[in-house]
């Protein structure tokens, strides 16, 4: 890794970091309130900027407002990683992120205006993981820790490494569309169910790899343990936040214990997936592909030679 | 080099043509919620019904709850000082509306089966329902498609009226203090509109249209009448939000007042 170690850009997109889970937790509180629709026109709310905080009105509008503020400081994160970071990718990366929270903003404006139809909440919940995922890369790639020098640690298994941890952010994600989709009432509970213990087959599955071929590396060992635990809360949180539907479903109204337990469902799942893309990432900055293994060996064999 | 540029080119005209795509697409929706109206009722070939007051029967009856009805529920609206300001004591929920005999109030009955092909006169009456108290007043209403519903808001709060149709264009209308009445209507037969405020989430009401006039919705002592059907045999039924639907034959001879009921079953209540 040559690039330089910027410590202000790396503060910040932490901060962003923080920022964006907190927007997590709004917009989560936006759907669990039943408040979506509390603000029906669009950028402004009700043709102004400061509309009456009440009621539902209050959540959709303080969701709005942490938003654009999101938006304004992904904007700065892109125009200072486009300045001061040498890397092409992570320069990209961060233009990315400023894409796609444009495009959230875009998608938030069309759930409102279009009556919650055509899939637009389980787009914009599920773009907002993705757009999550791309700030912790951010904040991980801008880190010390990535840029010093790691040792390398061979894979001797198969399939690889990178295949099983990319297959188990994908199916992470497969479920977090599943569970927008549920939350939006656009499908029933059951592949929800099913997607969880799919998702806990495959987190088993990676970590018990992680843990039988990197076994003492140590940010392998803390990135298998916390996937394990976070899954391990979603999981009974996932069981909780359903319960608690079920006894408020006759509730004339969101109860606080439905909510509460709904929101944290819902950001705890951002979070799985978050350490699920860790995990990835760590396997590809740790873990030298097949391809690039064989390159180095051949390079060694002819320095021998 | 000049290819690499000609790349570029093509991904900011790219860009360009996306953005411009959303704009327009942003631009069609509005931006100041949408209404349902300019919706105009499906026109029907059929031709128009002729009853004879001569032979013209009715039907009237109860509709009752066999069993304990749920305990009325507080509604919280403690998220906005307007709402429990307008409320000496909080309200309670308006789901399953009962009297001291069990007669079940905010049950739509109507005609199912049995009219024909014919088409009937919208009244030109509006249907009056008024936001007051945070709540929805009447709880549950029906209309003709076609016919106006007039929303009013007696209160000192904001509210969002939100049909949430199956059939019917959806649309999202905000209703500040004050300000005029809102003027909407249904152009296709659904049984029943859920209609919320999503300002205030306990704020549910619901619409039941229609394509002809014989319906009726049950009131505080659950009674129920239909006028002016024409002999003949019909198949009645009756909806309730909570319970769901039950029916039974109706005959109607001339000039004859059929008295019936209906009893829902308190343990069959499912929740929404």
């Amino acid at each position: 890794m040559s690039s330089a170690y910027h410590p202000g850009l790396h503060r910040f997109s932490l901060v962003l970091l923080a920022c964006t889970f907190l927007l997590l937790i709004a917009g989560a509180l936006v759907t669990s309130n039943d408040a979506a629709l509390a603000v029906p026109d669009w950028p402004l709310s009700y043709g102004t900027l400061t509309p009456p905080m009440v009621g539902g009105i209050f959540y959709e509008h303080s969701h709005r407002v942490i938003a654009a503020g999101i938006g304004f400081l992904t904007i700065i994160l892109a125009v200072w990683t486009w300045l001061a970071e040498s890397r092409r990718w992570v320069r990209w990366l961060a233009l990315a992120a400023l894409g796609a929270v444009i495009l959230q903003g875009v998608l938030g404006g069309l759930t409102v205006l279009l009556n919650l139809h055509y899939g637009m909440p389980i787009a914009h919940a599920c773009l907002a993981q993705i757009f999550f995922g791309a700030v912790m890369g951010m904040a991980l790639f801008t880190s010390r820790w990535w840029i010093s020098d790691q040792p390398s640690v061979p894979d001797s298994g198969s399939p690889s490494i990178h295949s099983f941890a990319l297959f188990n952010a994908a199916t992470v994600f497969l479920q977090v569309i599943l569970g927008a989709g549920f939350r939006h009432k656009s499908i029933p509970i059951w592949p929800h169910i099913l997607g969880a213990f799919l998702v806990a087959a495959t987190v088993t599955w990676t970590a018990l790899t992680l843990r039988h071929r990197f076994g003492n590396v140590r940010e392998m060992k803390l990135a298998r343990i916390l996937i394990n635990s976070v899954f391990g809360v979603q999981f009974l949180l996932g069981i909780a936040a359903w319960a608690s539907r079920l006894v408020t479903a006759d509730a004339p109204q969101p109860m606080p214990a439905m909510v509460a337990l709904t929101v944290i469902h819902t950001v705890t799942g951002a979070l799985t997936f978050a350490c699920s893309l860790l995990v990835v990432m760590l396997c590809y900055r740790l873990v030298p592909r097949s391809s690039e293994a064989a390159m180095v060996s051949t390079r060694t064999e002819a320095a021998i030679s | 080099m000049h290819y690499g540029k000609k790349i570029r080119n093509s991904q900011r005209m790219a860009l360009l043509a996306g953005t411009a795509a959303l704009s327009l697409l942003l631009a069609a929706c509005g931006n100041q919620g949408n209404s349902g109206k300019n919706t105009p009722v499906e026109r029907s070939t059929a031709p128009p019904a002729v009853v004879d007051p001569a032979t013209a029967g009715s039907v009237f009856g109860v509709v009752r709850l066999d069993g304990p009805a749920p305990p009325a529920r507080k509604i919280i609206m403690s998220g906005d000082s307007a709402c429990t300001a307008a409320n000496q004591e909080p309200p309670t929920s308006q789901e399953v509306v009962t009297d001291a005999q069990g007669n079940l109030a905010n049950v739509v009955i109507y005609v199912k089966g049995g009219i024909g092909n014919f088409s009937f006169a919208i009244p030109k009456a509006p249907v009056e329902m008024n936001q007051q108290g945070c709540m929805y007043v009447p709880h549950v209403a029906a209309v003709m498609a076609g016919q106006t519903v007039v929303f009013h808001n007696a209160d000192k709060t904001t509210h969002n009226i939100h049909p949430q149709p199956k059939n019917n264009p959806a649309w999202n209308r905000s209703q500040s203090p004050g300000a005029p009445a809102i003027e909407e209507s249904f152009s296709r037969e659904e049984i029943a509109i859920p209609v919320m405020c999503n300002v205030h989430p306990w704020m549910r009401s619901y619409l039941a249209v229609f394509n002809h006039p014989y319906f009726a919705v049950s009131g505080a002592g659950g009674a129920f009448e239909i006028r002016n059907l024409s002999p003949g045999n019909y198949t009645l039924e009756a909806w309730h939000e909570k319970y769901g639907t039950l029916s039974q034959p109706l005959i109607v001879s001339a000039k004859q007042a059929v008295r019936v009921s209906f009893v829902f079953q308190a343990a069959a209540g499912t929740g929404r």
